[in-house]
C-alpha cells in the first residue's frame, strides 16, 4: 500500500507552517509523528494535495514546568512522557498511560499532540487530558487560542481545531496540593488500542477532602468523555469507600459504549465502573502518601 | 525530491516522490532486502529499521522525513565481517524459525540493550511487545537478547580491566 502522491515541505519555523497552513486549509495535512496519519495515506482515507511536516520546527518538544504548570511541547513523543520520570507524584495519570499507548516502536515516533488532535475516540490521551484539565496552546497566523480539553473533543476525529491551526503546547495545571492518579486500560493484547480505559487524577485538600478531581474515559463514546458528574460527586468529600463507589457508578453511567467484537455495550460500562473505582482508590493512596 | 540521510554509517542521497515509505525505499531503491513487509499496516515490526538509535516501523514512515538522520539496518549490524553481539546470540540461542522477524527483532534487541544493558526478562519481552513473530514463541528470541546482553557486559569488563 502507498499513498496518494502529495507535495511536502518541512519549513524549520512555526510562521511558516502557519502561513502554508493558512493558504492551503483544507488540502493541506499537519504530520507530527505520522503513527496515525501515515496508515490513513496508505489506505487513501486521506489524500491531502500537501503534507507540512512539523518536524523540522524548534521549540515544539519536550516537558518543562512553569508559573504553576507543566507544559508538553505538542511534538513530545509518546516514548518521552514515558520516561519523564520526575513526573511521579505530581501527573500519575501521565506516567501511567504512557507505556500502555500501542507497543515500543509506535512511541518512538507518535507524539502526544498528535494523539490529541487525532481525536480517536480509543485514544488515550485524550481521556488523560480530560482528567487533568489541561489545556491546549493553537495557533494559526496571527492569532493564539487556549483551548480547554473540556469541549475539545467533539466527535470521532473531530475537534476544536480549525484546519488553520496547530496545536503548539499542552498546559496542565499542577497545584501545591497532595496529588495521585493513574490510568486503567483494558486491551486484547499489548500494544493495543483500548477496549475500555480510564484516567483518574484527584487533588487533596489539607483536611484530606477531595479538593478536585478528574476523571476521563476511553474508548466508551463518539468521543473522549469526562465524567463530570463523578467529579461532582467526589468534590469536597471525605473519599471513603461508599463515595468512591457512587462516584465510579456516575462515571459508567456517563459512558456510552457501543457493542462490538471487544464485548457488549453492559460489559464495557461495567468495566468503565469499575475501573474509576480501582483508579480513584490508587489515586487517593497516592495523594495521601504524597508529600505535600 | 532529494533526500539526504545516512544509512549504515553511509552518507546517501536519493530523489523520491514523497509519498514513498521508507521500507520501499531501503528495499527498492537501495537493493538492501533485509528489512521485510510484514503487515503493512504498522502493527507486526518486520519493517523496523533504527532512527537515530531507536527503533521505528519503517512502512510507517514517509522518505522525507529521513532528511538528515541515521538509519541502521540489519545489513549495518555487522561490521568488517564480524558479527554483532545481538546476531551472535540469535545464532547461539537459535533465537529464529522462519527468520522472517529476525532483523527485526535484532535491531529491538540491540537498542534495548544499548539502553538498559542488564535488562530483566520482563523488560525485555515489553521491549519486543511491539515486533511479532509467528514461529518461536518468543522463549529463545528472549534468551537470544539475554545471551547478547551477557556478552556486552563481559567485554565492556574485559576492556576495563
Ligand atoms: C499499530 C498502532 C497502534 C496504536 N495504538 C494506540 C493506542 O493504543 N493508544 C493510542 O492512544 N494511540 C495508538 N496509536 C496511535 C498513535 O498514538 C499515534 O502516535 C497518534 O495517534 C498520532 O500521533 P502522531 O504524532 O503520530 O500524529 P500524526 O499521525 O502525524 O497526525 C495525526 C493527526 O493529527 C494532526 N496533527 C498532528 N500534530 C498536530 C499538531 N501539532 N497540530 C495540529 N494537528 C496535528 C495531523 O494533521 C493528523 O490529522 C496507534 C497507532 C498504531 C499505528
Ligand atoms: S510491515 Fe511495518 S509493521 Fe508490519
Ligand atoms: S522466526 Fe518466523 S516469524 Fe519469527
Amino acid at each position: 500500500m502507498f499513498p496518494a502522491a502529495f507535495d511536502y515541505i518541512a519549513p524549520g519555523a512555526l510562521d511558516e507552517v502557519l502561513s502554508l497552513l493558512g493558504q492551503h486549509g483544507d488540502d493541506a495535512k499537519v504530520l507530527a509523528g505520522g503513527q496515525s496519519l501515515i496508515p490513513l495515506l496508505k489506505l487513501r482515507f486521506a489524500a491531502p494535495v500537501i503534507v507540512i511536516d512539523i518536524g523540522r520546527v524548534d521549540g515544539l518538544e519536550g516537558i518543562s514546568r512553569e508559573n504553576g504548570h507543566v507544559r508538553i511541547g505538542a511534538r513530545t513523543r509518546h516514548r518521552d512522557v514515558e520516561s519523564a520520570t520526575d513526573l511521579r507524584g505530581t501527573l500519575d495519570v501521565l506516567l501511567d498511560a504512557a507505556p500502555l499507548i500501542s507497543d515500543p516502536l509506535i512511541r518512538n515516533m507518535g507524539t502526544v499532540g498528535g494523539s490529541i488532535c487525532h481525536a480517536d475516540p480509543a485514544g488515550d490521551w485524550g481521556a488523560v487530558m480530560l482528567a487533568v484539565g489541561a489545556e491546549f496552546v493553537v495557533k494559526s497566523a496571527g492569532e493564539e487560542r487556549v483551548l480547554p480539553a473540556a469541549g475539545f473533543f467533539q466527535g470521532p476525529f473531530t475537534t476544536g481545531l480549525q484546519s488553520n491551526e496547530v496545536m503548539t503546547e499542552i498546559r496542565i495545571p499542577v497545584g501545591s496540593g497532595k496529588s495521585g492518579g493513574t490510568y486503567l486500560k483494558l486491551e486484547r493484547k499489548v500494544g493495543d488500542f483500548a477496549s475500555v480505559a480510564a484516567a483518574v487524577h484527584i487533588v487533596l485538600g489539607g483536611d484530606g477532602r477531595v479538593a478536585s478531581a478528574g476523571i476521563g474515559l476511553c474508548a466508551v463514546g463518539a468521543h473522549s468523555i469526562k465524567a463530570t458528574a463523578a467529579e461532582a460527586a467526589l468534590v469536597g468529600q471525605e473519599p471513603t469507600d461508599d463515595v468512591i463507589a457512587a462516584a465510579a457508578r456516575l462515571a459508567g453511567d456517563a459512558a456510552e459504549p457501543k457493542a462490538d467484537i471487544r464485548g457488549s455495550a453492559e460489559y464495557k460500562r461495567d468495566v468503565a465502573r469499575v475501573f474509576v473505582q480501582r483508579g480513584l482508590h490508587t489515586a487517593i493512596d497516592r495523594a495521601q502518601g504524597a508529600a505535600a | 525530491m532529494k533526500v539526504t540521510f545516512e544509512i549504515n554509517g553511509t552518507a546517501k542521497s536519493v530523489d523520491v516522490e514523497p509519498r514513498t515509505l521508507v521500507v520501499d525505499l531501503i528495499r527498492t531503491k537501495l537493493g538492501m532486502t533485509g528489512t521485510h513487509i510484514g503487515c503493512d499496516t504498522s502493527n507486526c515490526g518486520a519493517c523496523t529499521v533504527l532512527l537515530d538509535g531507536r527503533p521505528v516501523k519503517s512502512c510507517t514512515l514517509l522518505a522525507p522525513m529521513l532528511e538528515g538522520k541515521k538509519v541502521t539496518t540489519v545489513e549495518g549490524l555487522a561490521k568488517g565481517g564480524k558479527l554483532d553481539s545481538i546476531q551472535v546470540g540469535f545464532h547461539e540461542e537459535h533465537g529464529l524459525q522462519c527468520g522472517f522477524c529476525t532483523p527485526g527483532m535484532m535491531l529491538v534487541g540491540k537498542a534495548l540493550i544499548e539502553a538498559n544493558p542488564h535488562p530483566t526478562e520482563d523488560e525485555i519481552r515489553w521491549g519486543i511487545s511491539g515486533n511479532i513473530c509467528r514461529c518461536t514463541g518468543y522463549m529463545n528470541i528472549v534468551k537470544a537478547i539475554q545471551h547478547a546482553a551477557a556478552a556486552n557486559a563481559t567485554e565492556n569488563t574485559a576492556g576495563v580491566a
